[in-house]
């Protein structure tokens, strides 16, 4: 059944959502858990954020919604990764190789195995740019948590990187 | 270095993305899992550019280039669903008709029709006109009569100038009684054009 929509909620047409934020959304997913896998996981951020979207109580910050919905994809990924290493296939080759990625493999890789907190932090910070108010919001911290976690992330990332 | 690191980590290295594929991935996959409310698509006509607008149920909506597409897609979002994107095939078979209607092959359009954007007498006047056959007129009297008031012929006017689904639910087929061509959302020269295709010209020509 089509949804329903109650005449106090705008939400523009879902097709408007795509345009505006696919490019955003994919490099914070490219970020998150690189190119390989970031277009299914963009896919499947549309497609879950389509399925809830007539249901939304209102039409406010649709942007931040999509990237809760988009980090929730990406730590599927990772979760996915976790249960499946590669060392565990016996000497069979990985069908897509780690090594297919760009540049700076060695820094995204460290990136991707940070915890949660502070690998999205750091994407929203860097790779989008975001100043650590608007990470709280979008990750449900306070401003200085998205700070914490920003610097925590860093630290771990400069004692594993640039030994 | 700090800064240098927090330059690499600027850079993710993003391959770029199609976001046109990526929409129409989305929409065959929306159609699949039935999360497509409303699917759009456009045909170029002798009367310019039209959009095509369907739902599960049937077309919903059929305007002329000169309206804001943004602003129907608005409409629809508010009026039947925001779930919205475009599909051209899901349009195919409105698209097939017009095309064979605007070259003479078709004089009855063969289609399920959603009429959620229209409500009460609208509802009942646009229901007679769809049923006036090609090549025949009628009168905004007479539809309104059609429609169960025989006087509420102006309310009949308004609601044939607000008609969703124009040409196929033929609203160029209401004249005057005394053969003025009436009014057309499309502008006359679409509505002249129309019956002329039809073969059906009023006896006077003044609007």
């Amino acid at each position: 059944m089509p949804g329903r929509v109650s005449s106090s909620v705008h939400l523009p047409p879902f097709e408007r959502l795509v345009d505006a934020h696919a490019r955003e959304l994919h490099r914070f997913l490219v970020g998150l858990v690189g190119p390989m896998e970031a277009e299914d996981c963009l896919q499947e951020t549309f497609m879950s954020a389509l399925r809830a979207y007539p249901g939304l109580r209102h039409g406010d910050n649709l942007r931040a919604w999509l990237f809760t919905i988009a980090q929730r994809k990406a730590t599927d990924v990772a979760r996915r990764r976790v249960r499946r290493p590669t060392s565990d296939l016996d000497g069979v080759e990985p069908v897509a190789p780690a090594d297919a990625q760009p540049a700076d493999d060695a820094l995204w890789s460290t990136v991707r195995s940070l915890p949660a907190k502070q690998r999205v932090a750091i994407v929203h910070r860097f790779v989008l740019d975001l100043p650590y108010a608007e990470i709280g919001v979008r990750m449900g911290t306070s401003d200085v948590a998205a700070r914490q976690n920003v610097s925590a992330g860093l630290r771990r990332l400069r004692g594993e990187v640039e030994r | 270095m700090t800064d240098e690191l927090e330059r690499r980590l600027g850079d993710p290295g993003v391959p770029s993305i199609d976001v046109g594929a990526l929409r129409a991935s989305l929409a065959m996959r929306a159609a699949e899992a039935g999360l497509l409310d409303v699917a759009y698509g456009m045909l170029d006509s002798p009367l310019g550019p039209l959009t095509v607008m369907v739902t599960p149920r049937g077309l919903v909506r059929l305007s002329y280039g000169d309206e804001s597409i943004e602003a129907q897609l608005d409409e629809l979002a508010e009026r039947v669903s925001p779930r919205i994107l475009e599909a051209p095939e899901k349009t195919d078979a409105v698209r097939r008709q017009l095309d064979e209607y605007f070259e003479g092959g078709r004089h009855r359009f063969d289609l399920s029709i959603d009429w959620r954007l229209v409500r009460g007498f609208a509802g009942e006047v646009l229901r007679a006109t769809a049923r006036i056959p090609f090549g025949r007129v009628s009168s905004y009297r007479e539809i309104a009569t059609d429609a169960g008031s025989p006087n509420a012929y102006r309310a009949a006017g308004n609601a044939l100038g607000s008609n969703p689904i124009p040409i196929i639910v033929p609203c160029h087929r209401v004249l005057h009684a005394g053969g003025g061509l009436g009014g057309y959302t499309g502008g006359l020269d679409r509505k002249r054009f129309l019956l002329d295709l039809e073969g059906v010209l009023p006896p006077r020509t003044t609007a």
